[in-house]
């Protein structure tokens, strides 16, 4: 499988992923922002944590303007896998690939830490490996990862199974780290193919580093 | 000159030093070049009261790639990997405005460290604030502090992808009126692929990259060379603010840089901006530079010479290009659109000149500037207040039941849980964070391009340092490596952070000489070299002056990364061990401080060699599997070590511990640790081969922590120690 990921000026998980999916075997290319194509024979493009153009004005408020977006677009309107992590969450939404917007988290404050996710819907390429109601443990971090949408929004979301995790304590039990609207961390588009999560899947590849729970989601693209 | 002592007021110079000044220029000075001057003799830039003391440092071994003098200090971690590292202090700024004085010192230290030619991989600080806990006035200020200080640091890190992987923090009265805020920054490099900050070649271009210059940070190195009183609290102007994104785009610029050959030398634009990085670049080598002033990128009009060599704008580097290469490396920058602008070039003058619209407009030898920097040996006196306090000890206060004492202690600020803090730092990013902030004792990272780990420990214990200014700094240098001994890794070298009061004041001289003897003996006896480093003077308000505060990072390497040693239990049932020997140490100790609100009496003898055997008795039998955690034993002694562990793992523990009074449960006698034992046979007679005091006193346990004559359950343990400080630092909000 050939993974592009996206390099925009603040991006900071580029190197994580690109690790990561090496490590699952795959080949990973990074794609700079000003690139207007996506390299041949791509078959998952993913756009990775950061602070793309340092995120003033709103979190990857900027982002959708580059280059490479287009053709990211471009991509997932033909089908295409697309996996947007933490700030490339933030970029599908503002892209509208992805229904709904981001508020700063309840509390304020940035928050990095471990964090309990319940698989709500397996039946999608990112979660297949996973069953429902699988309680994992990966890496959160961010400062803008309360996920809001309005109730008609919401209920479609429910409708086609495109809430795909929420965030729980570890006997599954309501936690929530940024106020998201029903505790939702991750969404997928109503075609899924198209993911957005605020967690991140590549931190957590490795029990020398706490947890391998994110091995099986990215498992997921592996064809 | 007329008004001349006015000017040199304004300037912060004697006459003296004005007198020195006219023998090396042969003339008088212009404003511009009295600024230049004023700058490059402050006390931040010259270490001009410190630099006698700092000169006794041990500062070699095998391992020691780059000692002091360069932005960072180098080590070699193996198979051609090299770790880059500094620490630094932002304290005056961060008490005029605590986010961006905070957020510009990370990005300070971080230039420093990828200036060399290092990617960083690993933050840390070292915070000291006030009384946080009262309602009061003060209390409340300090909150405010904590939680900007907190914040400018987490914006400034979480951006540039570096992860924050711990650090301390300490409360107390005496940093009331003067917060400390020290950064650390770890970097990794090739061995072959370290860069210096060296201007050299005659005709060589000398290149500005980054952000543009403003008029932020105007004299900042002056500023932080002087004390605070009631009348200079508005220097606000003075601080710089800082753009991490803009340096997220410097450092991967710059590491695009480094992989071609185009430059000679390359230096951050920190203290004193343009005027501290050209005269260095140049006197590293003996080199003459002229530099044109008008082709500096500027933010906004009108701006002045003056304001282009003296702004301290963050985020702009220093570069001597190879000369034809100048294109090559313009075209780097702006890729990833940032300024980028020759202006200037080396010669073989000796001098600096500086050049505005044609018109020379500065002309000023430049070795005589960084080399007849004054180095003065200002009056030394031991201060008054140690032979009142030295005698002061348990008996000299009323018996508290051990329970009580138990309760109050572990709820202090300084023993609890800091995740309200850490959790706003990214501390997973570059995914090799093994051993994260809360873990207890070193942070580890493993290095993915050999599969080894490096661990890393800030320390410092104040009130030690108070009541015994040399043990104290030694105390903070064996603390550190201990703690880095613990995960399993062998410590190498140090960088520190030299915290004081006001250097004209003899007994805090007195204190500034005692910590640096205090280090180099510790570092010596180690060998733990001292690589790199930082002085901060004049931290006192109205006349109070700090704590003494060396802070310490001790650096180290464990061959193994998959062989981190935790430090909370494992597993239940397992034997716990004490290593070492308690005494009544309560000297500077948590116990006086929290239940007695003092701070007095003395410290023991330092023991190294007892001290090494702890050491390696950890890193062998760690080697050997015999070990599932270590944690060391310091502030509020066994009672506290045992209870912070019992916290993080949610194990209980069943300890008993013979002691002559029953109240040594908290004595902070030195070089102890408690371990979890696999196979504690084996573990004995290793011990023994080593010559040190081991003993069994008790077994993980499941719901309860009993230590002795103090019990509680473990959930209530685990309540206090991850709720308290959540609750302090909120109570305004």
């Amino acid at each position: 499988m050939k993974v592009a990921v996206a390099v925009f000026p603040g991006t900071n998980c580029e190197m994580d992923t690109k690790y990561a999916f090496e490590k699952l075997g795959q080949e990973a290319v990074l794609v700079f922002h000003k690139e207007e194509k996506l390299p041949q024979g791509t078959d998952l493009v993913v756009l990775p944590g950061g602070f793309s153009y340092g995120d003033y004005l709103r979190s990857a408020a900027i982002a959708k303007f580059s280059p490479i977006m287009k053709a990211v677009i471009e991509f997932a309107n033909n089908g295409g896998y697309v996996l947007g992590i933490c700030n490339g969450f933030q970029m599908l939404l503002e892209a509208h690939l992805l229904p709904g917007a981001m508020k700063r988290n309840q509390n304020v404050h940035f928050v990095s830490k471990y964090q309990h996710l319940k698989v709500i819907d397996n039946n999608n390429q990112f979660l297949r490996k996973l069953s429902n109601n699988d309680i994992i443990n990966i890496p959160i971090a961010h400062g803008e990862g309360n996920y809001f949408i309005d109730k008609n929004g919401l209920k479609e979301l429910y409708i086609n199974n495109q809430v795909l995790l929420k965030y729980c304590d570890e006997n599954g039990n309501t936690d929530n780290p940024n106020g998201s609207i029903d505790e939702i961390a991750c969404i997928c588009n109503k075609n899924k193919n198209v993911f957005g999560l605020m967690p991140h899947p590549e931190r957590a590849m490795e029990t020398l580093l706490g947890s391998e729970d994110g091995v099986k989601m990215l498992q997921g693209f592996i064809k | 000159m007329e008004n001349l002592d006015e000017v040199l007021k304004k300037h912060k110079l004697t006459m003296d030093e004005y007198k020195n000044i006219l023998s090396i220029l042969g003339r008088e000075p212009n404003m511009l070049e009295m600024g230049i001057f004023s700058s490059m003799w402050s006390e931040h830039c010259s270490y001009k009261s410190s630099k006698k003391y700092l000169r006794g440092f041990p500062t070699s071994a095998p391992w020691v790639i780059q000692g002091p003098g360069e932005n960072a200090g180098v080590i070699d971690v193996g198979d051609g990997m090299a770790a880059v590292f500094k620490m630094e202090s932002h304290n005056h700024p961060s008490f005029i405005e605590p986010y961006q004085g905070a957020a510009t010192g990370v990005g300070g230290i971080l230039r420093d460290v990828f200036t060399m030619g290092a990617r960083p991989v690993a933050n840390m600080n070292s915070l000291r604030f006030g009384n946080i806990t009262n309602n009061d006035k003060i209390s409340k200020h300090q909150r405010y502090l904590v939680r900007g200080v907190v914040a400018g640091i987490g914006d400034y890190g979480n951006c540039m992808g570096v992860p924050t992987v711990g650090g301390e923090t300490f409360f107390d009265e005496s940093y009331n009126g003067n917060i400390l805020v020290n950064a650390f920054t770890l970097g990794l490099a090739k061995t072959d692929e370290i860069f210096y900050g060296r201007a050299e070649g005659i005709g060589n271009p000398v290149i500005y990259v980054g952000s543009k210059t403003g008029r932020d940070g105007l004299g900042g190195a002056v500023m932080a060379s002087d004390s605070f009183t009631e009348e200079n609290k508005s220097l606000r102007p003075t601080v710089q603010v800082g753009d991490p994104f803009a340096e997220k785009l410097l450092l991967e610029a710059c590491l695009e840089l480094f992989k071609k050959d185009y430059i000679v030398g390359i230096q951050d634009m920190g203290a004193a901006g343009l005027t501290s990085s050209s005269f260095e670049m140049a006197g590293r080598s003996g080199s003459g530079m002229k530099m044109y002033l008008d082709k500096v990128p500027a933010r906004e009009p009108n701006m002045q010479p003056f304001e282009f060599m003296l702004s301290e704008s963050q985020e702009r580097m220093l570069i001597c290009a190879k000369k034809g290469y100048e294109d090559k490396v313009l075209d780097i920058f702006r890729k990833w659109d940032l300024d980028a602008e020759v202006i200037g070039e080396v010669t073989d003058t000796g001098n600096m000149e500086l050049f505005w619209h044609g018109e020379r407009v500065a002309n000023m030898p430049v070795q005589p500037v960084g080399e007849q920097a004054p180095v003065y040996d200002r009056p030394v006196k031991e201060p008054e207040y140690l032979a009142k306090i030295k005698n002061t000890s348990l008996y000299d206060f009323q018996k508290i039941d051990n329970q009580e004492a138990f309760e109050k202690l572990f709820c202090s600020v300084e023993v609890v849980d800091k995740s309200w803090i850490f959790e706003q730092y990214d501390s997973m990013v570059q995914t090799n964070t093994v051993k994260a902030p809360g873990s207890l004792d070193a942070s580890v990272i493993r290095i993915k391009e050999n599969g080894k780990a490096l661990a890393m420990s800030s320390d410092c214990n104040p009130r030690y340092n108070y009541i015994d200014p040399f043990k104290g700094a030694a105390a903070a240098v064996v603390e550190s490596g201990r703690n880095v001994a613990m995960s399993g890794a062998r410590p190498l070298a140090i960088t520190d952070c030299l915290n004081y009061g006001n250097p004209e004041n003899p007994e805090v001289m007195w204190q500034f000489a005692q910590g640096c003897y205090g280090i180099k003996e510790a570092c010596a006896k180690l060998n733990t070299p001292v690589v790199s480093g930082n002085v901060s003077l004049y931290n006192e308000t109205n006349k109070i002056g700090v704590f003494p505060t060396p802070a310490i990072v001790m650096v180290g390497l464990n061959d193994d990364a998959n062989k981190t040693l935790p430090s909370s239990f494992q597993k239940e049932g397992s034997s716990v061990y004490l290593i070492g020997d308690t005494k009544s140490d309560f000297g500077g100790s948590l116990y006086m401080k929290e239940l007695f609100g003092k701070v007095e009496g003395s410290l023991s003898e330092i023991d190294y060699e007892k001290e090494l055997k702890l050491w390696n008795l950890v890193i062998e039998a760690n080697k050997d599997g015999l070990l599932s955690c270590a944690k060391d034993v310091n502030v509020g002694g066994i009672a506290i070590a045992l209870a912070k562990m019992v916290a993080v793992s949610g194990k209980g523990i069943d300890a008993n511990v013979e002691l002559n009074d029953k109240r040594d449960i908290f004595s902070e006698s030195f070089s102890r640790a408690i371990v979890e034992v696999v196979d504690g046979n084996a573990f004995e007679a290793k011990a023994r081969d080593i010559g040190i005091n081991v003993t069994k006193i008790g077994t993980v346990g499941s719901n309860m922590l009993k230590i002795n004559d103090i019990s509680m359950a473990v959930d209530s343990v685990k309540k206090i120690y991850f709720t308290r400080f959540k609750e302090v630092v909120e109570q305004d909000i």
